[in-house]
Order: C-alpha cells, then structure tokens, then sequence
C-alpha cells in the first residue's frame, strides 16, 4: 500500500463516510493516518469534554462538518441542574481563531448563546447548515443573526430547543439575495413570525424541500405556502384549526394535490381532526409520520389516516391511538421500522397503550428494529411473545409509567421478559427498562446483551452484583446511566479500567459514596468524575461515607474542565 | 378517573376535575385573592399558601399539616395593603394543578422513596418522582400547555362516544378541537430559580401553575422540602439548618422575579397572566438583603422596585 501516492489513497479514503470506519482507517499505519485525517470533513465528537477543540483542529485541518453533544442525557428529564456546562463557544471561538471553513454544526443538547450565533455568522463564509437539538441559551436574535450573515445558508433545523423567542423579525433578516434554503425548520418556536416575510422567503427558495412550521401558521398561510412549493419533500404542519367547508380548507386540498413528493409530515400542533381528510391524500407515499404533538388528533379519525399510510417506516405518536389504534398500525404498515409511542397526560399516569399494543406490534410488523414505548403495564408473557416475533430488535426502549410496577398478571418482576427480549435480539444495541426488575434480569443482559452500546436503568436491581453482571458481561457498552439504584462502591470500582472503554457513566440517587467516586479518580486519572452537589451542605473535605448524589464520569483527553459551575467538583 | 389518583396528588387539573370540588374552590378563592384588591377587604394572612388540600388534587394528605411548620415565601399579598385594583377574570382558569404533580418541574435532589413515603407504598402514577416519565422537557412542557387548553374546554362538553375508562383521557385528546387563543404563545415554561445561600440554581415550570399560590408553595416544595424530607426517610446526613429556622413561620424569605426589562419586582403585585409574560426569572431573596421595597399603600400606580443588596 506504499505504492500508492497520496492522492489515491485519499480518492479511496473518500468512499469511507462513516467516522467508525475512518478512524479504523487511520489505525492501520502512520502514512494512512496522516491523510486519513488531513482530509476528513466530517467529525463527530459525543462528548464535548472528552477532547478540546484545539486538538480536532490540529488533528483534522479540513474539517468542514462537526456535530457535538454537551450535557448527558439525562439532563433531558431535569436531572442536570441548568449550568452544569456544555457550552459551545470555545469550539467556535477556537474554529474562528484558526480560519477553519467550517460549513455545517450540529449540536445536541448544548448551550449556545446569541454572541455565538454571531459569531459563527461573520466567521465562516461558506456556513451552509445549522442543526440545533434541545439546546438552549440562545434567542431569535442569535437566528436573525444567522439569516441575516450566512449567504449561503441551506439548512436552519431547530428541533425541540429552548429558544427565548423576540417575536417574528428574524425571519425578515433572510436577505433577498438568500435563495438557497433547502431546509426550514422552526416548528420549536413559541413566538409568532412575520408570515409575509416567509411567503417571499418560500416564493424565492426553489430549492426547498423540508419545511417546518410553527404554531403561528395559520391554515391560509400554508396552503399559499404549499402552492409554492411542489416538490416538498418533509412537510411540518403548524397549526391546523379550520372548518372544512370553508374556501381555505377546498384551496388546501387542491394545493395538497400539487405535492406528489411529500414523504414526510408531522406537527397539527394545534389540529381539528375532521380536516385530516385533506390530508389523505398524501399518506400513501408518506414514509414518516409525527404526530407526537397532537393531541388533537386520535380515535376513528387517526385510524382512517394511518390505514391509508402504508408505506409508512417511521411513526410517532401519542397513547391515545390506544392498543386498537396500534392495531391498525400493525395491519397497514407492513414496512414499519420504527415506532415512538408518547404518553399523553403524565400527570395523570394512565397511559392509554398496555402490552396488547406492544405484541401487536411486534407480530404485524416485520421490519420493526426500533421502538420506544411509554406504557400503563408490561407482562413477562408480553414480552416474551414479542421476543421471539421480533428477534430483530437493534433499539427497546420501554417505559412503564409506574416504574416499579411488576408483571401485571403475575405479579413477578419482569426479569424474564427483559431476559428473553436480550437473548432474542442478538442485534440489540440500545435498551431502556422499568418496571420491577431484580438483579437476575442484569445476569441475562450480562451473559447474552452482546451488542449492547447504551443502557438505561431506573429503580431496579437489588445488590451490587446486578451492576457487576453488566459491567462484566457487555463488552461493547458506551454509555451506562442509572438512576435510583442500590449500586454502591463495590459495583463502580470492581473493574476501573471498563470506563476508559466506555464514553461515560452516570449514577444518580444510588449508593455510591464519595469516597468510592473519589478512590476511582484517584485510580483512573484519564477520566474525569464529577460530582454534583445540590446543596451546600456537601464540601470537598467531607465524610467520605457520605453518598454521592449525582455522579457522572466520562474518559477525557481534555483533563478536567475549566467550565465546570461551582456546584460541580470534578474529584 | 379513578379516586386512587387522588391519594398522591399527582393528578394535577384531571382528578381535581373529577373528585376534588372542595379543593377547587380554595384554588379559586386563592386566585381571586392574588389578582384582585378590593379596598375594604382585609388579606387574610392566615389563608396560608399552602392551605388546605393543597393547590391541587387532595394532593399530599399528609403534607397538609405540615405546611404550617414550614418557613412561606413571602409574595405580594402578605403584605397589608389597601391599594385597590380592578378586578380581572384569571383567564387561565384553570382548575387545580397540583405542583408537585408535575414531574418535569421540580429538578432537584428528591429521591425515590421521598415521594413515596407517604403513601408507604411505589409510586403508583410515577407522577411525583423528578425526572419520571422520562420525558424531554421541551415535550414536557408542550404536553402541559396542551392539556391546559384541553381542560378549559372540557366545559363545552366535546366528547366522542368512548369507553368510560378512557373518557377522561381523551376529553383530553380531543379538547384541542379549538385553538386556544392565548395559550401561552411566546412564554417559557420552565424560568430558573435561585434562592440565596444555595449555590445549585433550580428550575420551575411557569406553566403548570395558574396563581402564585401553587407557584410559591412548589418552589417552597423545592427549596425547603427536600431536605426535610430526606431526613425522614433517615439516609441522609445533610443537615440544613435554614429550613430549621423557618421552621416556626417567620418567612424569612422573599420571592421576587426579574422582568423583561431587568428590574426584580415582588412576585405577585400584577395579575398572573401579565407575570407570566413578563418575567424572566425567579430569585428567593432573604428579606434582610432586600433594599428599598416600596411600602405597598404607597403610590398603587407605580411598580414596586426592589434593590437587591
């Protein structure tokens, strides 16, 4: 391989997309490292502490696209406190500082503030696509910002962000020369926009092909929008309330008529159901489907839609389809990959879907590799049928509302439904699990979850040994979270050097001690363990035997933050 | 819905619909008083904020009593005042929503076997563990302003013909038939909480509360509780003697919020829908370190402005 000259191992490097992939590459020898990294483009880094900006950038010089994630997962659910960390600006200072043509960021579950947003739109010329999941710190100012500098803008993707929203001008800010959009997407905004600016907007994007509205459309504005844009492909529905027998609903259905490309349709954010029928039209191409922020729309009505989504592979939706409504599911979409069934009401704890729909699901639906299911009740039974239905399962993710709840037939912990779900899918690479659940169902993930990556555990397992088994048992495991545990020291420190084969390791509300969090530090200095303490009581110099409340650790190249709030000590 | 729900009030506006009449009309009064001052009318101090059921839901049975031996933070309406207002309509009228039912607004240190200890039993409607369902808080937040809507038009009586155990449930699915006009367009749900002398900043949903009443008694949830609570369940050895001191009722705190142009104002002087769309964020003041409170009789039409220390 010696032979060949450096452009032709990087022509063939080219081919090679997939970071795994590429970073195996660079492995092989020195020569195929140094070009292997100086023309990669793309960089994906999962934990923004785990490397600093300045050495991707020494490292990888061409870099055109990165995606970061921030705070750990669970910070989605409130367990984080607020400025825990995960702050962008250092990257993008450091990107600037270095003339990096940066063309593409996305970012998941960091903070970026206005003045970032700034400066990423004055700094990087050829800036074409801005994705931002569950972020937060930053306004419509920031996205005026945005819209106003970046000429060459292709994508603004804004998907369930905190976003203090200024009202309505940042959408004006999109210069008349700007007609490159091909991706809108600002259905997370509370705030009204100006819509006269996004009909021009649309009018003068003939590239557009993924469009997401917000609340503030009403029905008239979208109908005059979808008659500019014919070849849409992904169509997010702002709000939808009007009578059907008005003039807009007839001009909707004949714009609807216009769009033949239309795969993908999500949002009646605020819906009336009798005009789904408009609707009908474009379900049988669709191959997505959310309608997991309309409440609105459930009963004979959503039946009759998704009965007329066959091709339908991704579906997400809320419990109120109801064990009958999955059943439809199961009997139209014959090519479903992967389902998301969201609870409706959680203050009231009564989910409408129980293990009927789950089983139906797993029966009626061949390609299903994927799902997350918010549920009243599980049984072993259940889950066992669905485990041998449906041994192609890569992502379970089940959540009983009541999280200790057992078998609701038998009464027994549901370790031998989880059992069977892991021995069965021998592809499983992501599992969440409630419900009662004793240490023996972490010897089955232990002994048969091979592929396992990722693994979510709330109020389960009795002894340490439960953690042990896993820890001992999955070899591929990345992320570890678990919360409200009876793991303690024994469990986190019996095999230290795991963690630096893993991304990270959160422990909340469990039993381990300061002191263990402190002696695995000291053990393993390539990580760093940081410890959250909510209140002030807790001092560094305190009894050892005291339990860590929050714990989190992740492996590091980066040494220990400079960011970190004072209620975070890294140990 | 079934009265079990009741018994954790975890139920926020659905069981408080359904069961809990009683605890509504205290909610109501609580909301009337927080919006309107009539002259002749003497505030009763004694309408504790936490009185009663709770604000929602029979919520916290065992909690009732045990408010009046908690420290209060002081709002707006504990302080004598003549000042007279016009009256306004609370437009959110939303019946009671229990603040401790909702999940996603309470970050913080509760355990498990907090919520639980009351009942001696699991947390059957998982409505009072932090962090449970595990849920994102953004479709947290959308799920409780839609439900809102939902419930405030459960009056009109839209239903479908639907089995009965699910009849509540999909009055709640099915009340979005109509866009609700203000519902909080533009407005956060969750604001950052600060209270002093803690260093971990909290945060809270504005929108799962429809007065001040239920707002103070959750952070008072938030702030003092947890500790306490801990040290009932005897696995923590984490003493907080703050929550010790107010232990006798001598609020030794003060709400106040930062408003959209950056001035901290008493929570609680205007009307909860215009609070809402003006605060930014949420700061517990010890009463020592607030400066230049203006004495409330004093000029009605001016803001009250607080200098903090």
């Amino acid at each position: 391989m010696n032979y060949f000259p450096d452009e032709v191992l990087e022509h063939i490097f080219d081919f090679v997309t997939s970071q795994r992939d590429r970073n195996s590459v660079s492995q092989v020898c020195k020569p195929w490292y140094k070009i292997e990294s100086s023309s990669r483009q793309k960089v994906f880094v999962g934990n923004c502490y785990a490397i600093s900006p300045e050495r991707v950038i020494e490292r990888f010089p061409g870099l055109k696209s990165i995606t970061l994630k921030g705070k750990p997962h669970f910070a989605d659910f409130n367990l984080v406190p607020p400025d825990w960390g995960g702050f962008v600006y250092p990257w993008i200072e450091a990107f600037a500082r270095n003339n990096m043509g940066l063309e593409e960021l996305k970012l998941k579950r960091m903070i970026i503030s206005d003045e970032c947003l700034e400066l990423i739109s004055r700094s990087f010329a050829n800036f074409k696509s801005l994705v931002l999941v569950s972020c937060e710190g930053f306004s419509t100012d920031g996205l005026a910002a945005i819209a106003s500098n970046c000429s060459f803008l292709r994508e603004l993707d804004l998907q369930e962000n905190d976003v203090e929203d200024h009202r309505g001008h940042w959408l004006s800010c999109f210069p008349d020369t700007c007609t490159s959009l091909v991706s809108l997407n600002f259905a997370c905004l509370k705030g009204d926009v100006n819509l006269a600016a996004l009909e021009r907007l649309v009018a003068r994007s003939p590239n557009l092909r993924s469009l997401r509205l917000n609340h503030a459309v009403p029905l008239d504005i979208l109908q005059k929008i979808l008659m500019r844009t014919p070849h849409l492909v992904d169509l997010g529905v702002g709000s939808y309330v009007h009578d059907p027998d008005s003039e807009t609903y007839n001009k909707l259905v004949t714009a609807l008529q216009k769009c033949k490309s239309v795969r993908s349709l999500s949002g009646f954010l605020e819906a009336a159901p009798q005009c789904l029928s408009a609707f009908h039209l474009i379900c049988p191409n669709l191959t997505s489907l959310n309608l997991s922020y309309a409440p609105g729309i459930h009963g004979t009505e959503l039946r009759k839609l998704i009965r007329h989504c066959r091709k339908l592979q991704r579906l997400w939706i809320l419990d109120c389809i109801g064990d009958e409504g999955l059943e439809v599911v199961a009997s139209s979409c014959k090519d479903l990959q992967e389902i998301r069934v969201f609870p409706s009401d959680p203050f009231v704890g009564n989910a409408a879907v129980t293990e009927v729909g789950l089983v139906a699901l797993s029966s009626g639906c061949p390609k299903l590799h994927s799902i997350l299911y918010f549920c009243q009740q599980m049984t072993n039974a259940a889950l066992i049928t669905v485990a041998k239905n449906r041994p192609n399962f890569t992502r379970f993710r089940l959540c009983i509302l009541d999280p200790t709840k057992p078998d609701a037939v038998t009464n027994q912990p549901l370790d031998e439904g989880f059992g069977a779900i892991v021995h069965s899918c021998k592809g499983l690479r992501r599992l969440s699990m409630s419900g009662r659940l004793t240490d023996r169902v972490f010897l089955y993930i232990g002994m048969y979850a091979e592929q396992l990556e990722m693994i979510s555990i709330a109020f389960a397992g009795d002894t340490d040994e439960g953690m042990q088994y896993l820890l001992n048992g999955c070899k591929k495991l990345r992320k570890l979270e678990i919360r409200d545990c009876p793991f303690g020291n024994a469990a986190l420190l019996m095999d230290v050097g795991k963690y630096e084969t893993m991304r990270s390791l959160w422990m909340s509300s469990c039993n381990v001690t300061l002191g263990g969090c402190k002696s695995l530090a000291k053990k393993m200095p390539m990580l760093n363990v940081e410890i959250i303490n909510e209140t002030d009581q807790m001092d560094i110099s305190a009894d050892d035997r005291q339990k860590a409340e929050k714990m989190f650790l992740y492996r590091t190249l980066a040494g220990r933050r400079k960011d970190a709030p004072e209620f975070v000590w890294t140990l | 819905m079934e009265g079990g729900l009741g018994s954790l009030g975890g139920c926020g506006g659905s069981s408080g619909a359904a069961t809990n009449d009683h605890t509504m009309s205290k909610v109501e009064v609580a909301e009337a008083e927080a919006s309107s001052y009539p002259v002749e009318s003497e505030l009763e101090l004694g309408l504790s904020l936490g009185g009663g059921g709770g604000g929602g839901g029979g919520g916290g049975k065992g909690k009732a009593n045990a408010w009046g031996e908690r420290g209060r933070i002081l709002i707006a309406k504990d302080f004598p005042s003549v000042v007279s207002q016009p009256q306004r309509p609370n437009n959110n009228s939303n019946t009671s929503i229990s603040p401790a039912c909702v999940v996603g607004s309470v970050s913080g240190t509760k355990r498990a076997a907090d919520s639980v200890s009351h009942e001696g039993g699991s947390p059957t409607a998982g409505s009072q563990v932090v962090g449970w369902p595990p849920i994102r808080a953004y479709r947290m937040n959308s799920l409780v302003n839609q439900a809102k809507a939902a419930r405030s038009e459960e009056d009109k009586g839209i239903g479908e013909k639907d089995k009965s155990k699910d009849n509540l449930k999909k009055k709640i699915c099915n009340g979005n038939k109509i866009s609700a006009p203000g519902n909080e367009k533009g407005h956060l749900g969750f604001v950052k909480v600060n209270m002093d002398g803690i260093p971990i900043g909290r945060k809270v949903d504005l929108n799962a509360h429809a007065c001040y009443g239920t707002l103070a008694q959750a952070l008072e949830e938030m702030f003092f509780r947890s500790t306490t609570s801990l040290n009932s369940i005897g696995g923590e050895k984490q003493q907080v003697t703050k929550s010790s001191r107010l232990l006798d009722g001598s609020s030794e705190f003060l709400l106040t919020y930062e408003d959209k142009e950056g001035d901290w104002m008493l929570v609680g002087d205007v009307p909860w829908g215009m609070f809402l769309t003006s605060v930014k964020r949420l700061r517990i003041m010890r009463t020592s370190e607030v400066n230049g409170l203006a004495p409330r009789f004093q000029d009605r039409n001016e803001k009250q402005r607080i200098k903090p220390v």
